[in-house]
């Protein structure tokens, strides 16, 4: 439990500091910290595939593309572009959003779920196939249905700018 | 969790540790010897018999050049680019099994650091994906623009071919159904069982994708010192260089070592059981097989080396994007497509 309470505050503290370094490329790092406690949260909830899964995508694709796009654009402390206080404020309204949404979501699951407490083996990577593949099959495909939409409007969002360049 | 236990992965860890390193050091020597050879000519042959005290005496070099970190550099960053290279350089051969159990002393001791892991294949991948942060972050925080571009070169290369690379792991853990690497390798007892003759294409894709993901020609792009001076560690002096250069050979090994195990047996050898040897035998036997194996693939990354020039930059993405992945992904169809008629009408 107090590596719990320990993992958890440094969590909240990379967060943190995620939110409030000056220079972006810090502010990337602290927040590539702060996925690599989840990690360990994960790992803590004998839940390794979830926790290897969290390392490859965010730790070792999302946050190195982040970095990409921020070494590209060379912010620095001048060039910084300044955010209106509109965009804060709804970024403000849309956080809350999340939490309420969170925590209505966490007020709703049964706590006699199997999946919540008990079984703590789920988080396997064999019960973990078995439980997407069969229980919740039709979210699971759903929501590969949703990452191909992603894809196929990223690439045409790229083919369009290519042609402005060469037209 | 006991005392002996403990100890004894202690005394393991230690051992790959130096073995990693060792291996590493006298990679740079091979590397050179490999290189004479192939050009016809002696390579280094003066420290010691055949050149052997050649890398102490690189390493001593590295140890006491001037160290220059530059004015404009981001400095706690310029720091943390190498060290970050050689620690995931170095953690990811801990899922790998070097041998069967030795019984000493009515004892069983696995000789694997980290057994029994469930993620075992997922971790040394995620582990090769973190590795790109030294080379970005060492990069960027040099200030210097040849440095940046090598940089994000190393990023933009890195992600490419980790996709390829995983998507080319799917075909052979459909043929395997686990992601522990014990229990992968001793499924290919000995030698008709290996997955190289049920993944070839498999292999291929993931030998190129592994000599992407190693920064090795012809895919060295992110230090290419023909258009970038020495990209990524144009900037770095001193045994911060050597430890750049340290991580690659260090890379280099274990993915040898994870080619050799995932498709070529690993500690397996032809007849290891129909010898009649005792357990700890096959088991020694076994390992040094096993690092015969690594040794020719770290050979064969020299012999590349030496061979083929160096792709363009929008060779390599066409290579990887348009050539790799849809390669990889029709060997997964294709893989899916026999196991089910195998499965089907074979059993």
């Amino acid at each position: 439990m107090s590596v719990f309470y320990f993992m958890a505050f440094l969590s909240i503290f990379f967060a943190l500091m995620t939110i409030f370094s000056k220079n972006p490329v810090n502010s990337v790092l602290y927040l590539v910290l702060t996925f690599f406690t989840f990690t360990i949260h994960y790992i803590l909830l004998n839940a390794q595939f979830l926790a290897v899964v969290n390392f490859i995508v965010y730790m070792g694709a999302i946050m190195v593309l982040f970095l990409f796009v921020l070494m590209l654009l060379n912010l620095n402390k001048d060039t910084e572009p300044m955010k209106s206080h509109f965009v804060k404020f709804m970024g403000a309204i849309a956080g809350m959003c999340l939490l309420a949404t969170m925590l209505g979501a966490f007020h709703v699951i049964e706590s006699n779920n199997e999946y919540v407490t008990g079984n703590t083996d789920v988080g396997l990577v064999k019960n973990l196939g078995k439980v997407l593949f069969n229980e919740f099959l039709l979210p699971f495909e759903l929501s590969s249905i949703l990452l191909l939409t992603a894809m196929v409007g990223a690439i045409l969002l790229a083919k369009k700018e290519t042609k402005k360049v060469n037209g | 969790m006991e005392v002996a236990f403990v100890l004894e992965k202690l005394i393991l860890v230690v051992i790959v540790f130096v073995i990693t390193l060792v291996v590493a050091m006298y990679s740079t020597l091979a590397e050179r010897k490999v290189a004479g050879f192939m050009q016809d000519r002696y390579g280094p042959d003066r420290a010691g018999v055949f050149g052997l005290l050649q890398p102490l005496c690189d390493g001593g070099k590295f140890f006491f050049k001037e160290e220059i970190i530059p004015a404009g550099a981001h400095k706690p960053l310029f720091i943390l680019g190498p060290v970050i290279a050689i620690i995931t350089a170095c953690i990811s051969s801990a899922v790998i099994p070097w041998g069967q159990e030795l019984e000493i002393g009515g004892r069983v001791i696995s000789l694997q650091v980290a057994s029994g892991i469930n993620i075992g294949v997922l971790y040394i991948f995620g582990v090769i994906a973190l590795g790109v942060y030294g080379i970005m972050l060492g990069g960027w925080a040099s200030n210097n623009k040849f440095s940046l571009m090598g940089a994000i070169r190393a990023a933009s290369q890195s992600i490419s071919y980790e996709i390829a690379m995983g998507l080319s792991l799917i075909s052979l853990l459909m043929v395997t159904g686990t992601l522990q690497l014990e229990d992968i390798v001793a499924q290919q007892s000995g030698f008709v069982n290996w997955y190289i003759w049920v993944q070839p294409l498999g292999f291929l894709i993931f030998m190129t994708c592994a000599f992407a993901e190693c920064n090795r020609v012809p895919f060295d792009l992110p230090e290419c010192e023909t258009e970038l001076v020495g990209g990524y560690h144009t900037e770095y002096s001193s045994m911060k260089l050597g430890l750049y250069m340290f991580s690659e050979y260090i890379n280099m090994f274990v993915s040898s070592a994870l080619m050799a195990a995932l498709y070529f047996g690993g500690y397996n050898f032809p007849f290891m059981y129909e010898l009649g040897l005792s357990q700890n035998w096959i088991t020694i036997i076994g390992t040094l097989v096993f690092f015969l194996k690594i040794f020719g693939f770290i050979f064969f990354f020299m012999w590349i080396r030496w061979t083929l020039p160096r792709f363009r930059y929008d060779q390599l993405m066409n290579l990887g994007w348009k050539i790799l992945i849809p390669l990889a992904i029709a060997n997964i169809v294709l893989t899916g497509i026999i196991t089910l008629i195998k499965d089907t009408y074979f059993q």
